[in-house]
């Protein structure tokens, strides 16, 4: 976005800028589709929430004719509030874990002399090589034995886990610029690291900090295969697991469930609009290093 | 006081402590006990472990929908990079170079959106659209005069999977875009008006300058991509949970059904080490590049 005095086609020549220009039509309606190929399966969504069955099968293109927002109140009920209550709990237990216990040893691998420093550094990193499906099955044992099992706990504690790496990556990069004078002044002051952190080095990461929570939000709302395996009570289920099984509670009523996706998709959606610059700009530095 | 400072320079790994031991017991020591696993067979209900030697891995080989969703997978990697990264790439391409102010910034947030969204969404969403009484895209054909080209999507052996990977693409493709802009941004504008003036074209640029200068990110973008692929499980779980008849599984749906389905524990860790080989090969690949001497812009 920084400054761009000339743009090229302030130097092309008169039969340029109409090839240019028709270029750009093209681009634009090229663009145009694309965005409502997008847009468009999302508000069918919407719409659809609206109608009677009879109008699903009969319209499914149209408007719907009477706007029944009672599916969506239908939906709420037979199991979207749960469900969204319990993604809030674990997506928000883990991000507090999540990011306490990678700012804590980004802080100590960043600003101390850490003993082992090197192999705890690989040991962090590389566990981003490693996908949760593979651990998947001694997992469904650990749990068991630790009796965490179908419990919020396996979800939180598995979230921090599997995310440490990423966040440690994300969070050590960012402290590793931080200069060292303010930390210095603090720490001549009498703080103790405890302090030094809390007050300096963490106000002072605040954007990746945002950042590195809204990616383990998102990553911990979505998550669908621990969810799936490790949670059997239907209360304690999250939203991408507990809309599965709503698919059957409907009982063909399909509005309801459309009412229901719908509802699940706005959080995600609203948060990623609200948080945008945080969220690229945490892609950015997770892959574009 | 030497002992209190050596105390102190022990005391600092409390601080990556806890970090280390969550990652220690639910990450790694998993991912190797699994190695053992697949040696042995036992299930669920009656846990005790019967040493098998490599007869796991040899039912692999021999297991026909193993095959089918090993195929699966690779199909999954090719189209999503020929999608994702290409399309990807010639996307944030024509936005960066072509758009300008508030237009840019809407499609690309439009582009973002379905990333955001749970598989669960966008995989039961996809599910109506398929749908052969009421779906969109039977409805589109239609009207288009396609009729023939009509399908029970999810319901066909022959077009599950492929219906399945469609809606992925469409999924995420705006999330490796936004990877490309950023990639993008970085390139100097100079490189490109000194090209213009010397009288380039946009497609000759695009070649010349924005292909080369973003080869990193593309590499990046095509490991991300391709391991993504083989981990594939939501939406396949939701969509048709590997049917019909099997043909749509991938290694992760197969790995679960024949965990938990099936009760084949050993088995199930055979396939997992079978995807844990394979990302691990291109997680290391993705190591190796990243060390490598950045592009100089």
């Amino acid at each position: 976005m920084a400054g761009n005095p000339v743009r090229p086609h302030s130097v092309e020549s008169p039969g340029r800028a109409v090839v240019s220009s028709i270029g750009r039509v093209t681009a634009y309606v090229f663009l145009i589709a694309f965005a409502v190929a997008i847009i468009y399966p999302l508000l069918w969504m919407a719409l659809n929430g609206f109608k009677s069955n009879a109008e699903l099968f009969g319209d499914p293109w149209g408007l719907p004719k009477t706007w029944r927002f009672e599916n969506f109140g239908k939906a709420w009920n037979l199991g979207v509030v749960r469900y969204l209550m319990n993604s809030v709990i674990v997506a928000g237990a883990s991000v507090v874990t999540t990011i306490l216990f990678s700012s804590m040893a980004a802080y100590a691998l960043t600003r101390h002399r850490v003993p082992f420093a090197g192999a705890i550094t690989v040991l962090l990193l590389g566990g981003m090589m490693l996908a949760p499906t593979v651990a998947l099955i001694p997992l469904f044992r650990l749990l068991q034995t630790i009796g965490i099992f179908d419990t919020y706990w396996a979800l939180i504690v598995l979230y921090t886990a599997f995310r440490i790496p990423f966040t440690v990556f994300l969070i050590r990069a960012y402290m590793v610029t931080l200069s060292r004078e303010i930390e210095d002044a603090a720490i001549v002051d009498g703080a103790s690291r405890w302090q030094t952190f809390w007050l300096v080095i963490m106000p002072l990461s605040r954007p990746i900090i945002v950042s590195a929570a809204l990616l383990q939000a998102l990553f911990s709302w979505n998550e669908f295969v621990f969810a799936l395996v490790f949670i059997n009570d239907t209360d304690l289920k999250t939203l991408p697991v507990g809309l599965l099984a709503m698919q059957g509670r409907v009982l063909s009523d399909w509005p309801v469930l459309f009412a229901a996706l719908t509802m699940a998709a706005i959080p995600m959606i609203v948060l990623f609009l609200a948080g945008q610059r945080q969220f690229i700009r945490g892609l950015s530095e997770g892959f574009g290093k | 006081m030497p002992g209190t400072r050596q105390l102190g320079r022990w005391s600092i790994l409390l601080w990556v402590a806890p970090a280390v031991v969550l990652l220690v017991v639910f990450v790694y020591f998993p991912v190797v006990d699994n190695l053992r696993l697949s040696l042995y067979r036992w299930n669920a209900f009656s846990p005790k472990e019967v040493w098998i030697g490599l007869d796991n891995y040899r039912a692999l080989g021999a297991d026909p929908v193993f095959w089918s969703s090993l195929f699966n997978n690779i199909a999954y990697a090719v189209v999503s990079v020929i999608f994702q990264v290409g399309g990807g790439l010639v996307l944030a391409a024509i936005l960066e170079e072509l758009i300008r102010g508030r237009w840019k910034g809407f499609f690309r947030t439009v582009y973002f959106i379905p990333a955001v969204l749970s598989l669960t969404i966008t995989g039961l969403l996809f599910q109506f659209m398929y749908n052969p009484q009421i779906g969109l895209v039977n409805g589109l054909l239609d009207s288009l005069g396609l009729d023939a080209w009509k399908h029970s999507w999810l319901g066909e052996s022959a077009t599950a999977i492929w219906a399945i990977i469609a809606m992925s693409q469409w999924q995420s493709i705006g999330y490796v875009m936004v990877l490309f802009i950023v990639a993008m941004q970085r390139i100097p504008r100079e490189l490109y008006e000194a090209a213009y003036l010397d009288g380039a074209s946009r497609v000759q640029a695009f070649r010349r300058i924005t292909v080369p200068l973003v080869r990193e990110m593309t590499l990046l973008a095509m490991i991300i991509t391709v391991s993504g692929a083989f981990l594939v499980f939501n939406e396949v779980q939701v969509m048709t949970a590997g049917g019909p008849n099997n043909s749509s599984h991938t290694l992760g749906t197969w790995l679960y059904k024949s965990a938990f389905f099936n009760d084949q524990m050993g088995y199930a860790a055979a396939i997992a080490v079978v995807i844990f080989v394979i990302t691990l090969a291109a997680a290391i690949i993705q190591l190796f590049l990243g060390r490598g001497k950045a592009v100089q812009y």
